[in-house]
This record gives C-alpha cells, sequence and structure tokens, in this order.
C-alpha cells in the first residue's frame, strides 16, 4: 500500500476533503473516493480526452493528474456543469443537437466544449474543430457536435 | 387557461426527436456498466499469454492465492472442456496459448491493485511454438496446426455459383482482375470491455453485460459455463459503444461468471484501453482475388471472387462475413454470372467478430474501384456507365435477393448532381499529371445492403409489450437493444405517431433479457426496420383497443373517431370527444374492466439464408451512393477529405435527427477504415495498443458531409422505412480510393491509404515514367 495524504479542495463549487492514496490519479479519486462517475475512464494515457475535467478554469486530462495535485484548488466535473436543475447551455446544445449517441466520450467533449466557448466567445469552425481535436468520439463523426458548439456561440 | 375543444392532426414522422438518454448523457448522471459497484463486488483481471503460440508447460498461482484480498485464482484446468464459440474451438481460460491475448490465468480479488498484483505474482512456464502469421502461411502444406482437430487449419468455407464464367469471360471485352488485401482494424468503443457476474443461491446467473443481443447470447454463453441458457439473466446496462464488437460471447465474459461462482461474490472484469485493444474482435482481414468483366458497351458480364480469410486463433463472426461478401459480389449492380469461394485458415493472430459493414466494408472496397477502372477501359461516361448496371424496382439477384424498391439509380444522379462529380471526374484526371504539389480527386462508390434483417437465424423476428396505465402514459417492453444508436428515440416517435401522446409520456425499457420479449440483437441494419415495425403493430392494436371503447361508451362509429395529442377527437374536424387519460380510467374502473396490455411479434417476410446460400434473405435491401472530394499533398502522401456527398435509400426517414447521426457517424468509422486505422502486427504480436499509434478520426480531420435522403418507400418496414447505419461506412472507403486515383493515378488496393503507402505508390509511379 502507498502512503496517503490529506488534500482539500473545491469540486464543482462546494469544499471537500479527502484523504488520498499518493499515487492515486484524479479520474481514480473522482470516480471511485467520491462516486462522480460522469467523468470516464478510456484510455488513462490522455489520447481520448474522456477523463476531461476544469482545473483552476483550464482543461486538464485527469486520468494523467495526481490527485494530490487537486489541493487548495478548483475542480469542475461534468456534474458541476450543471446551472441549478435545468441542463447548462452546451450541455442543452449537445442533446437538441443530436450530439450524444452512446454518450461516453461527451462529459469530456461537453467540458471542453464549455471552456473553449467560456475562453472565446467567438470561436470560429477551425478553432473549434483543432479544440475538441484531444476528444476521440467513436460514434457521432463530430459533425453534430460541431454544430451543437457552434449553436452555443451563436445564441451567446 | 381555454380549455381545447379541437386538435390540429400532426405527424412526427421525418421530424427531428432527441433520444430520451440524451440529457442523463450528458449531464454525467448516465451509469454506465463501467461505472456499476455493487455491495461486496470482487474485481476480476485476466492474466493474457502475451506471445502468439505456447504450450503451456507449468502455471503457479501459490503466491497469488497467498496474496491478502484474493478470493481466488483460475486457470485453463477450471475451465476444461467448457468450449464454446460456432465450431465450439475457444475456451474461457486456455489450455494452450494460439494468440496474443489468450486468457491464461485469472483473479478475483478485493481491490483492482490487489488484482493486478496477483496476476504479477503468477508464475508460467511456456514453450513457444512456431506460429502461423498469414492464411497464406496457414494452408501450406506441414504447416503447424493452431487447433489439432483442425487439419490444414481450415476453418469455415462458403460457395457460390451462379452461370457460366468461362462462357462470361469469353463475352467480356474488358476484364480487370486486382488482389486486394483489406486489415485489421478494431472497434475503439470508448467504454473498454467490461462484464459483472453475480449467482443467487439457486445458482442462477445475472450478468450484467454489454451484449448487444441478450437472447442468444444466453445460448452462447451457456456452453463456457456448463449452464443452461434458462439459468441466465442478461441485463444491459448503458454501454459506451459496441458497433458489431458485442455480438458474440468473447472469453472475459465468462470469466467473469467462473469468478463469481468460484467466489459466491459479484466479480467485475473490465479491460484497460491497451487489453482492448490486443483483446477485443478485430474486423475480418482478408485477401480478396476479384474479376470483373464487361463488354465494349458497358454492360457487366461477370464477377467472381476468391477469398482467403485470416481466421486469427478462434472462430467468432469475422469468418461468416462471406455470407454477406457474397452477397455483394452477386447483387452490386446488375451482375448475370458470379463465381464466389471463400476459405479461412486459422492464424495466431487476433481473431475477428463482427463489425459495422460486416463484410460488405471488404468486398466494396473492391466492387467498387473496380466499376471505376472499368469506366477508364470502356471510355464511357461514369454516370452511364454505373446507371446501364444498376438494378431497377422489381429486379431479382443470381442469389434471389428481390430488390422490390430500388433506388440505386436515383442514388447515383441525386450524389453525381450535387456534387458535379462527371466533370470534376474529366477535370482532375487531365490535371493529374500536371505540376504542383497538391492535387484534387473525386471518387464514386456505391453498395448494396441488407435493410430489413438477414435471416440468418432461424427467426429474425423482435417482441414488444406495450402498456397504458390509468394516466395515459405508455410503456413500451421491447426486444431490441439501445446501445448508443438511437432505437429508442425511434420507438418514441412511432409509438406517439401511432397513439399521438406526447413523446415524454412515453418508457421504453430494454435492458433485462427476464422482462423483455425476443429480439435477434442489434445487428444487419435490422432494428429500426423490424423492432419498429413490432412497436409500430403493437401500438395500432392498442389504438384500436381504445378507439373501440370509445366508440362503445360515446355511441360514436370506431371510424369517425380519432386519437390526437392525448385526446379522443372526431376524426372529421377534430373536435375533443374525450380526455384519454379519462377514457382509460373509465375502461379500467368498470364491472367488465378492461386494461390495455398489448403484444406483439414481428418476424419479417423473409427467407432463411439456407446452406446453398439461395434465398431472400432480407425483406429489404438498400443502396447509397458517396462521393468523395479529396486533395492529395504529392509531397507527403497525405490524403485530406475535403467533401463526402452522400445520397443513401434510407425508405423513408422516421426520425431525421437520428438517422443523420447514423450516416455521419458511419461516415467517420469508414474514413477510419480507408486513411488512417490499421492494427500493425508483428509475429502475432499487436505493436500499436492505443490511441496515440492507432488513429481514429478526430474533429479537424472530419470533411464536410452533404447529406441525401433517397424516399423508395419500403413495402414492409414502418412507414416504408429501410435500415440504414451499415451503409455509410461500407461505401466511403473505396470512394476514396477512387478519389486517390482520380487525383494522382494511383491505385492502391489494400487499405489504409495512409501518407506512406500514398508516397510510396507516387514514388512507384514516378519510377516507371522514368524507365
Amino acid at each position: 500500500m502507498s502512503p496517503t495524504t490529506d488534500i482539500n479542495f473545491k469540486l464543482n463549487g462546494r469544499p471537500v476533503a479527502v484523504t488520498v492514496d499518493v499515487t492515486m490519479k484524479t479520474l481514480t479519486m473522482l470516480r471511485e473516493t467520491l462516486d462522480l462517475t460522469g467523468t470516464k475512464y478510456a484510455c488513462g494515457e490522455g489520447e481520448c480526452g474522456a477523463c476531461t475535467i476544469k482545473l483552476d478554469g483550464r482543461t486538464v486530462n485527469s486520468c494523467l493528474m495526481y490527485a494530490v495535485d487537486c489541493d487548495g484548488r478548483e475542480v469542475v466535473t461534468i456534474e458541476g456543469l450543471k446551472s441549478d436543475a435545468a441542463l447548462n447551455p452546451m450541455q442543452q446544445a449537445f442533446v437538441d443537437h443530436g450530439a450524444i449517441q452512446c454518450g461516453f466520450c461527451m462529459p469530456g467533449m461537453i467540458v471542453q466544449a464549455d471552456y473553449l466557448v467560456e475562453k472565446n466567445p467567438d470561436l470560429g469552425r477551425q478553432e473549434m474543430q483543432r479544440g475538441l481535436e484531444g476528444n476521440v468520439c467513436r460514434c457521432t463523426g463530430y459533425t453534430k457536435v460541431l454544430a451543437a458548439v457552434t449553436a452555443v456561440v451563436e445564441n451567446r | 387557461m381555454v380549455e381545447r375543444t379541437r386538435v390540429e392532426k400532426t405527424s412526427l414522422i421525418g421530424q427531428r426527436v432527441t433520444k430520451p438518454d440524451a440529457p442523463d448523457k450528458a449531464t454525467g448522471k448516465t451509469r454506465y456498466i463501467n461505472d456499476m459497484v455493487l455491495p461486496q463486488m470482487l474485481i476480476g483481471k485476466v492474466l493474457h499469454a502475451g506471445r502468439p503460440h505456447a504450450e503451456i508447460v507449468n502455471i503457479d498461482t501459490s503466491a497469488a492465492q497467498q496474496l491478502q484480498g484474493v478470493h481466488c485464482v483460475l486457470t485453463g484446468k477450471d475451465a476444461a472442456g467448457l468450449k464454446f464459440g460456432f465450431v465450439r474451438d475457444n475456451v474461457a481460460l486456455k489450455d494452450k496459448v494460439r494468440c496474443q491475448h489468450d486468457e491464461v490465468a485469472a483473479v478475483a480479488a478485493e481491490t483492482e491493485e490487489i488484482a493486478r498484483q496477483a496476476i504479477d505474482l503468477i508464475k508460467v512456464e511456456y514453450r513457444d511454438l512456431p506460429g502461423i502469421f498469414s492464411p497464406e502461411e496457414g494452408q501450406k502444406e506441414g504447416a503447424p496446426l493452431v487447433h489439432d482437430n483442425f487439419p490444414g487449419n481450415k476453418s469455415l468455407r462458403f460457395e457460390l455459383k451462379h452461370g457460366d464464367v468461362a462462357a462470361a469471360e469469353a463475352k467480356s471485352d474488358f476484364i480487370v482482375d486486382n488482389i486486394f488485401r483489406v486489415h485489421h482494424v478494431t472497434h475503439c468503443c470508448m467504454g473498454t470491455s467490461c462484464a459483472i457476474a453475480d449467482f443467487d443461491s439457486n445458482g442462477k446467473l445475472t450478468i450484467w453485460s454489454q451484449t448487444q443481443y441478450p437472447y442468444n447470447y444466453k445460448m452462447d454463453l451457456a456452453p463456457a459455463l456448463g449452464m443452461h441458457p434458462g439459468d441466465i439473466r442478461v441485463i444491459q446496462p448503458p454501454v459506451g459503444g459496441a458497433f458489431g464488437s458485442k455480438l458474440d460471447v468473447y472469453p472475459y465474459e465468462p470469466i467473469a461468471a467462473l469468478l463469481a461462482r468460484e467466489t459466491g461474490r459479484p466479480v467485475k472484469v473490465m479491460y484497460d484501453r491497451e487489453e482492448e485493444f490486443i483483446s477485443a474482435p478485430t474486423r475480418q482481414p482478408a485477401v480478396i482475388h476479384m474479376r470483373t468483366g464487361c463488354t465494349r458497351d458497358g454492360t457487366l458480364t461477370f464477377r467472381s471472387a476468391d477469398v482467403l480469410l485470416d481466421n486469427g486463433a478462434y472462430t467468432s463472426w469475422g469468418p461468416t462475413i462471406p455470407v454477406i461478401m457474397m452477397r455483394t459480389t452477386s447483387g452490386h449492380y446488375r451482375v448475370p454470372v458470379v463465381d464466389f469461394q471463400a476459405q479461412a485458415i486459422y492464424t495466431n493472430n487476433p481473431y475477428a467478430g463482427s463489425f459495422r459493414g460486416y463484410g460488405n466494408v471488404q468486398t466494396t472496397f473492391a466492387t467498387a474501384q473496380q466499376m471505376d477502372m472499368l469506366v477508364d477501359l470502356v471510355g464511357m461516361d461514369p454516370l452511364e456507365f454505373h446507371l446501364k448496371n444498376a438494378q431497377k424496382s422489381g429486379e431479382i439477384t443470381p442469389q434471389k435477393a428481390f430488390l422490390r424498391e430500388c433506388a440505386l439509380d436515383q442514388c447515383l444522379i441525386t450524389a453525381a448532381r450535387a456534387s458535379g462529380y462527371v466533370n470534376k471526374r474529366k477535370k482532375y484526371a487531365l490535371e493529374r499529371d500536371s505540376k504542383g504539389r497538391y492535387k484534387h480527386g473525386i471518387g464514386l462508390a456505391s453498395s448494396i445492403h441488407n435493410a430489413g434483417g438477414a435471416k440468418i437465424h432461424k427467426s429474425d423476428g423482435c417482441g414488444t409489450i406495450l402498456k397504458l396505465d390509468d394516466y395515459a402514459r405508455v410503456t413500451v417492453i421491447t426486444g431490441a437493444s439501445e446501445i448508443g444508436q438511437g432505437i429508442d428515440a425511434v420507438i418514441n416517435l412511432i409509438v406517439s405517431e401511432e397513439l399521438s401522446v406526447p413523446l415524454e409520456h412515453i418508457t421504453i425499457l430494454n435492458n433485462d433479457s427476464d422482462m423483455a420479449p425476443w429480439d435477434v440483437g442489434v445487428h444487419a441494419s435490422r432494428t429500426t426496420f423490424i423492432a419498429g415495425e413490432s412497436a409500430r403493430r403493437a401500438a395500432s392494436k392498442a389504438r384500436r383497443q381504445i378507439l373501440e371503447a370509445a366508440s362503445r361508451y360515446q355511441d360514436l362509429p370506431v371510424d369517425a373517431l380519432d386519437l390526437r395529442d392525448g385526446h379522443v377527437v372526431r376524426a372529421a374536424n377534430g373536435e375533443i370527444v374525450i380526455k384519454l387519460e379519462r377514457l382509460l380510467r373509465q375502461m379500467h374502473f368498470q364491472p367488465q374492466p378492461e386494461l390495455v396490455m398489448i403484444t406483439d411479434y414481428y418476424e419479417p417476410n423473409s427467407e432463411p439464408e439456407g446452406a446453398d446460400h439461395i434465398s431472400d434473405h432480407s425483406a429489404a435491401y438498400a443502396h447509397a451512393v458517396h462521393i468523395a472530394e479529396i486533395c492529395v499533398d504529392t509531397w507527403t502522401g497525405e490524403v485530406k477529405v475535403e467533401e463526402v456527398t452522400s445520397a443513401q435509400d434510407v425508405g423513408r426517414v422516421i426520425n431525421r435527427m437520428g438517422l443523420e447521426a447514423q450516416i455521419e457517424g458511419g461516415i467517420a468509422i469508414g474514413l477510419g477504415y480507408a486513411l488512417s486505422e490499421n492494427m500493425v502486427l508483428q509475429e502475432g504480436m499487436l505493436k500499436n495498443p492505443g490511441f496515440r499509434d492507432y488513429k481514429v478520426f478526430t474533429a479537424p480531420e472530419m470533411p464536410e458531409l452533404d447529406l441525401h435522403f433517397i424516399e423508395s418507400n419500403c413495402a414492409e418496414g414502418p412507414y416504408g422505412a429501410k435500415g440504414a447505419s451499415e451503409l455509410p461506412t461500407i461505401v466511403i472507403a473505396p470512394a476514396v480510393a477512387n478519389a486517390v486515383y482520380n487525383a494522382c493515378g494511383v491505385r492502391i488496393l489494400n487499405p489504409p491509404l495512409n501518407p506512406e503507402k500514398v508516397a510510396r505508390a507516387l514514388w512507384e509511379k514516378r519510377q516507371q515514367l522514368q524507365q
């Protein structure tokens, strides 16, 4: 067994205190310790984007990041994007534009898309495609994903 | 609020309907099988051989068994004799190694970390054996045997003959003759393979599975456990993709069950991505020797195909693809004479399962390129050549496929016009040898596929149970599996159309084999057609029962009544007669109570495949045409697909948004096959088991898509619909290959058309020109 350590951070707007194994990845902590299973494991090596979360406002692959590095920082997962009871505009656009099939990659894809639009409200198509390059989807062919993100940009 | 007195008639058919499961998937709420945890659950891990062909001399599991937190360790002797698979050549845990991923041992432990440590503590002594790594090697005299009981490494064989090929050749003015080598690719489901097994105290197994065919799955899983299929309950949580990869039983599933039986606790086995690449089924690779002939006026005379399949180490769906390969060989355009043969040879490579487009992806890569070659040999206008050989409605193929509604000509004309195909093809060919680094090209390919199921089992049907409660909420229990493709939205739409209740008042249940009625499974582009038709019939019966009751209570003729938006109305003017939920309560709470509970079983009007393969095995057939516009960087060999124009006979559009999504996603998988995806195997060992080196398409590579739906109004499918989701994967690769030829004059017969291959072909072409 690896040694453990206590960390404190802000998760989806609320403070949390967790004891984690020092070798544990953020993805494992979210899924197994905190039961936030919205963030997905799909490759474990930062190649597919299914585990994308926001860390201090920027997106990261949570499978590559040690849980201890969350200490003192602010983490937002797919579960935290939801504003009040409704879906946030990006989540709603993905639903309305038929961008979700099996949906397994979608938490990461939506967090990344939300971040891209937050960072650049005038996001163009090429920047959108580039910005989503690290998020692999096997179902959709990305066409409806791009349509959903475009709709969010246009409706801002 | 003013009470409505009238309701207008509306229809949802062809509209855009969102998926009922989408909001939970968008918010991370959906609990996929990979996310599931059960009380007392143990984690199962598999020890893979990591070598292609070997005898297992000794296994020492003592250290693993002694590790704290380990509950059991199983090896080949624990599964001895429990053979499964089509030809009973597989077993959950092996006594001999026949491919890299072969499952040699398995452990169940309290945590994943302990399970991994235990796996590392198992010591196996192997004696490596010479391996077979291609079907050509495998069929050589004296080649080592992969299975002792399959002499000559011979697995399945298929043949089809129609007419006299020698005579047809003699009549041909042009014959193209090529050897196509199609490669190993894999599904890359984003949710890795996962199963959870648990036995109750009566010995009944519950398995949470990613399967896309829950009913035959029980039959296929049972022998791997020495059980009766009736003692297995299959629960299907949401899955992260399937695409055909979950159409058979694979060893991790019986392993989960064997570990659960041994420990008396629920056991979850989930692969990591590397294991997934190494262990998951592949698309069937093949060597296809194809010949097609035609006369000077452009009329096809014959087509022959001699196919050698790399069976891999075990027999799953892969080596059965000739069932569809021969359909394409005999039915892609009007081919009067056909000669088809295919032999699968066991090797020590990974083994193939079913994959979207099943056999047709491989065959159309050959047929559609040969059509393009013949255009140039005959010197005809390409569209005219394709139209001349395109079947018309009512024609019957040599295999007796009845093309009742055939829209190939419309697909060809629509796609060619929308893309400016004919003029561009001529222009780009003229520019081919001009100076300049970048060359543009355009390529057309079409294909035919079953679009009303494929009766390869004794039944191709689907059952539905439908009920309405006292509040006019509808529950539909369907045999059809939802694997992300959107059948729930289709059934929602169909039931809403028949009963005129809001979409959000309909619940679809389809995730438990003890609850839902029979269905063959999600394959063969059959689910909208067959499950959709069964749902339509069930809802239509419910509608009849409701209107008959209304007629009795309201003393109005049945034909004068209609259902609209949750009300019984007068059909003539939409005047409200009674609210549906009030009527349902009236039917329920009376001396002779009546509930609306309907069952339906729909078996499509198709013929079983049969040993001679001469049968009308699908209730419908459909065509698609893709035109790919590309740019080749002649310095690097990189092919950029800029636009794809697709025209597909979909029968009738049901859920427009879902249909578009299926075609877009199908094209993306097909483009990966055409251009980038490739399992690099060296002596049976996978060298690129990760997304870094196995390149699937991402957002920047996707071309613009221009989709056209041709509505041929199928006489058999729901509202005229045909199956649609495989054709887009089937047609795109040869369209790209034809475009590459158009752009720079190189013909590549072995996908993927990656930069290395295209650059080499261009270099070879330059060498030839210089000589």
